[in-house]
């Protein structure tokens, strides 16, 4: 990802139409050295296409791919679905929650875990499943969940 | 072009990149080029095969032999064994436990058991990221039949009207109505977008197609567009499918390249083109309405209707907005024609369904078979019956906004009439398998839990609805409940089905209704545990 790329940059890629804003703020997200949001970057997107701050912040709190407040190194995103719930989604969350020490919507105090729930990751058939950054893993258990954190972990 | 004896399919999902398929992959290329292969055994990277969670996949050409789980240490000995000698080794793991080596049993077991396929048909017999496979497989040729033939927009639109192809989005409606309507619309621009915002939990079949043929959606969708008058079509991707939009965009970038897309496809003076549009995670725009709204880079609130988006869609120009399962028939229908299209499935459900089988199954996957296939057929015979030895308790049909079916619906026909005649509905083809240890109170404070989440929020009934629906199956489930909430459940969610503004809302009365009615006596029991009451 080119963490270099300045935001004003990034604006000039995409057209001062408003179709183009939920791509603008994926690629303003991306990369954000903390994978969020800023203020500033709602701001510059709402001038860009000559929106108010308000319509972009209505927009990007609507969806989950968003967030607005910083987030970890790594982003790991639980499936919650009803698939996920039937096959033990339950006790990965718990193991996930006694592993990392946060609770969902949390980011560990040194900044390199961020817990989150998503909806159906559409991998199923390995229910129960995560993302973690842009990786899915599946058929877990709570001693696989300790396995990919702790690898994780050691590549810093 | 020279000849090989032998294909190996390496199918390339997300399940088997996790699995290592590249590594299994580039050591499978190495090992034949030095047993001196090369010229006998071609290697070829696939869409998805229908097998998941059995880690990297291998399909071997002509003898249609399955590995499953393969490692890349595994890579010797089936180039050293099989491809060398002719022998299987029998140390290896093929996708169904009960195939003791006979290569004549693979054909009819479970997932690998004879399909009909058609959306899925050559998702893992050729490459889909090189389009010269593609089109060396039959890819694009039914735009070139439509232009060769010259028929007009009124006799495609015609022909998908007699092929009774309908919606396989969850409504059903019959597509070639939906084109018609948007063709006679008035409106100076057209638009046609294909859904593949698929969010219905339980439900990856769109993903596959996107991943395994992405230019049979190209082709479909220059149809439509040619037939309904429109220049311009969007895909509406979920975000979470990186492999899809990765593959679509390259497909799309072919295409072009071939001028199969652009100012004059094909030369013809037909001007299209296609882009894809990227959602943020939220299941609500898998709505027409909201997806359209989230297209045009707003908040994905659904649109009250009418008017519907065949009048006023994207940018209120008449708009066909289309499932992509619905529209990876298109091309076969046009190639082989309605007749043969109706020779499949039922009189009022023409043609195939995919469905995933999912839960509590020897057997998790993707199969594609006719409509009007008894549901007990495909999860005991595809599926391979409930996983352990288990006994069945009920079937979840169509995700969240699905039905909980119990054992005695187990013959139940898979199409949209019997389905309605059963109170059920087909909704995206989830069929999601629970055995006899699950809690159906449980499942659903797990379904409600879901529709909490994705209220968009924007109509009361649905924001406070799904909220209080949520904290009744809590406390049920938690032991707190009282027997007069569970008739509060009911009655709460057919207040939500009467007023709410979308099918979100109107559609948690699905699950909430069939899962007490058939299961009532364990919500009473759960609610009895509470001293309150």
């Amino acid at each position: 990802m080119k963490k270099d790329m300045n935001t004003h940059e990034i604006l000039q890629k995409y057209g001062k139409d408003a179709e183009n804003l939920l791509a603008l703020l994926h690629e303003l997200q991306n990369t954000h050295e903390q994978h969020y949001l800023s203020a500033e970057n709602l701001a510059a997107a709402a001038a860009h296409m000559g929106l108010t701050e308000g319509y972009v912040y209505g927009v990007a709190s609507f969806y989950t791919m968003f967030s607005l407040k910083p987030r970890g190194r790594h982003i790991v995103r639980v499936c919650q679905s009803p698939p996920c719930h039937l096959m033990g989604s339950t006790d990965v969350a718990r193991e996930l929650i006694k592993v990392l020490g946060v609770s969902f919507g949390e980011t560990t105090a040194d900044g390199q875990f961020s817990l989150e729930m998503s909806s159906c990751l559409g991998v199923c058939g390995v229910a129960p499943a995560m993302m973690v950054d842009d990786e899915v893993y599946g058929n877990l258990s709570a001693s696989r969940v300790h396995e990919i954190i702790e690898d994780l972990r050691r590549v810093k | 072009m020279s000849i090989y004896r032998t294909h190996i399919l390496v199918p390339v999902d997300e399940g088997t990149v996790q699995a290592g398929v590249f590594e299994v992959k580039r050591r499978l290329e190495q090992k034949i080029t030095e047993q001196g292969l090369g010229n006998e055994v071609k290697v070829v990277e696939s869409g998805t095969v229908g097998i998941v969670g059995k880690g990297v996949i291998l399909v071997v050409y002509p003898e249609r032999m399955y590995y499953t789980n393969v490692r890349p240490g595994d890579v010797s000995l089936i180039v050293e064994e099989h491809l060398l000698k002719g022998r299987i080794p029998p140390t290896l793991k093929y996708a169904s436990l009960d195939i003791q080596g006979g290569l004549k049993s693979l054909h009819n077991t479970g997932l690998t058991r004879e399909q009909k396929r058609v959306v899925l048909d050559k998702s893992w017999k050729m490459s889909p990221e090189d389009i010269r496979e593609v089109l060396a497989t039959g890819g694009y040729k039914a735009v070139e039949k439509i232009f060769t033939e010259k028929m007009t927009p009124e006799a495609v639109i015609d022909l998908i009207k007699q092929s009774g192809l309908r919606g396989r989005g969850g409504a059903g409606f019959p597509t070639g109505l939906k084109w018609e309507a948007t063709r006679k619309a008035a409106g100076d621009q057209k638009y046609i977008i294909c859904n593949a915002d698929e969010g219905e939990p339980g439900t990856f079949k769109d993903r596959l197609i996107l991943e395994g043929d992405p230019h049979k959606l190209i082709e479909a969708m220059v149809i439509g567009g040619y037939a309904i008058g429109a220049t311009k079509g969007y895909i509406y991707v979920r975000g979470e499918y990186g492999l899809s939009i990765q593959r679509m965009q390259q497909a799309i970038d072919q295409a072009r390249e071939y001028s199969l897309l652009g100012p004059s496809v094909l030369e013809t003076g037909f001007a299209f083109d296609l882009q894809i549009k990227i959602g943020a995670g939220a299941y609500i725009c898998g709505d027409e309405t909201a997806l359209i709204e989230s297209l045009e880079g707003k908040r994905g609130n659904p649109r009250i209707k009418p008017p519907y988006p065949v009048t006023n869609g994207l940018w209120q120009m008449p708009t066909a907005v289309n499932n992509v399962e619905t529209l990876a028939n298109i091309p076969e229908i046009v190639n082989r024609g309605a007749a043969w299209f109706r020779t499949m499935g039922t009189d009022k459900c023409s043609g195939t369904k995919v469905f995933t089988i999912l839960g509590h199954v020897e057997q998790p996957g993707l199969i594609e078979v006719e409509m009007g296939t008894p549901l007990r057929e495909i999860i005991f015979a595809y599926g391979g019956g409930v996983a352990g030895g288990k006994k069945f308790k009920a079937a979840l049909l169509g995700g969240a906004s699905g039905v909980f079916l119990p054992e005695k619906l187990l013959d139940v026909h898979m199409d949209f009439e019997s389905l309605k005649e059963n109170k059920a509905v087909l909704g995206s083809g989830a069929v999601l398998v629970m055995n006899e240890a699950t809690s159906i109170p449980d499942m659903l404070f797990s379904i409600l839990k879901f529709y909490a989440h994705e209220t968009c929020g924007q109509c009361a009934p649905c924001r406070i609805g799904t909220h209080q629906l949520l904290q009744l199956a809590w406390k049920l489930r938690e032991g707190q409940g009282r027997v007069e909430d569970i008739d509060t459940m009911l009655n709460l969610a057919e207040t939500m089905q009467r007023t709410s503004l979308c099918p979100l809302g109107q559609s948690v009365v699905a699950p909430v209704k069939s899962a007490i009615d058939n299961f009532r006596d364990e919500f009473e029991r759960a609610a009895g545990h509470s001293e309150i009451s």
